[in-house]
């Protein structure tokens, strides 16, 4: 991955954060529909599972690397002026690391 | 120019070079013709970016269901309020499209249905798919 050029980093990253997000996607919806936890506390309890808390912390991680290069990709793509790319590529990264640091948070504080 | 003129540096002359703008424009998109593949991944890159748009949305809604009783009942109540279920359909729709495509073009890295018709069979088979399962979660979410 540290041969000049190619990105081929950025698409394994994309790859990889792609098949975890769809694995976990289809998971969650077909445990949510067949355990409806729709009340307080059986939502709670079940982020109170380590397995849940850090198999949706992974989602979220793997969601910001994946919106990183996917946006990094429009971004690339139609923003001509230097300036202005570099500006919005920071913003970019930015606050994808705000998103997943807020999104552990919340995890992290619901399993205790 | 003459034909087969050479300039000082001895190399052909092949007109002027091209001006910026100064090539044929035609955006009416009403008369432009996109393959069907097109269409899927144009859709995959805007429900991509629409996602994007509502996540900090959604891990907001998550941190307040957690946060107490009475915050749940807020993220529940924001979630069946019209704006939100109609907003909401779009959503559904970016997720389910966006999974379908993605998972489409997996399948095409690892060179499963590249020939011209099986890729035009599965961009129609996605964009059809997640209409329906959007349809589907709507009902149910509705």
């Amino acid at each position: 991955m540290t041969q000049r050029g190619g990105g081929l980093g950025a698409w394994l990253v994309q790859r990889l954060s792609a098949v975890y997000l769809a694995l976990f996607t289809v998971a969650a919806l077909a445990w949510l529909i067949l355990h409806t936890p729709w009340d307080y506390a059986s939502w709670r309890a079940l982020f109170a599972r380590p397995a849940v808390s850090i198999a949706s912390g992974l989602f979220f991680l793997a969601l910001m690397a994946h919106a990183w290069v996917g946006v990094r990709d429009v971004i690339l793509d139609y923003i001509g002026n230097f300036v202005a790319r570099m500006t919005l590529l920071a913003l970019l990264l930015g606050g994808v690391l705000a998103l997943a640091l807020w999104a552990l948070q919340v995890l992290w504080t619901a399993a205790s | 120019m003459r034909r087969n003129a050479c300039d000082s540096n001895g190399l052909r002359n092949i007109g002027q070079p091209m001006k910026r703008g100064s090539a044929p424009v035609y955006l009416n998109l009403l008369r432009i013709r996109m393959p069907v593949t097109a269409v899927v991944s144009f859709a995959h890159r805007v429900s991509g970016v629409l996602l994007f748009a509502v996540a900090p949305g959604l891990i907001y809604l998550l941190s307040l269901s957690l946060r107490d009783p009475s915050g749940f009942d807020r993220a529940a109540a924001v979630l069946t309020s019209l704006p939100v279920r109609v907003l909401g359909v779009l959503v559904v729709w970016a997720l389910m499209h966006h999974l379908l495509a993605g998972l489409r073009f997996l399948g095409i890295d690892l060179e499963w249905g590249i020939s011209r018709a099986a890729a035009r069979a599965s961009a129609f088979g996605v964009l059809l798919l997640s209409l329906v399962l959007a349809m589907l979660f709507v009902t149910v979410w509705l």
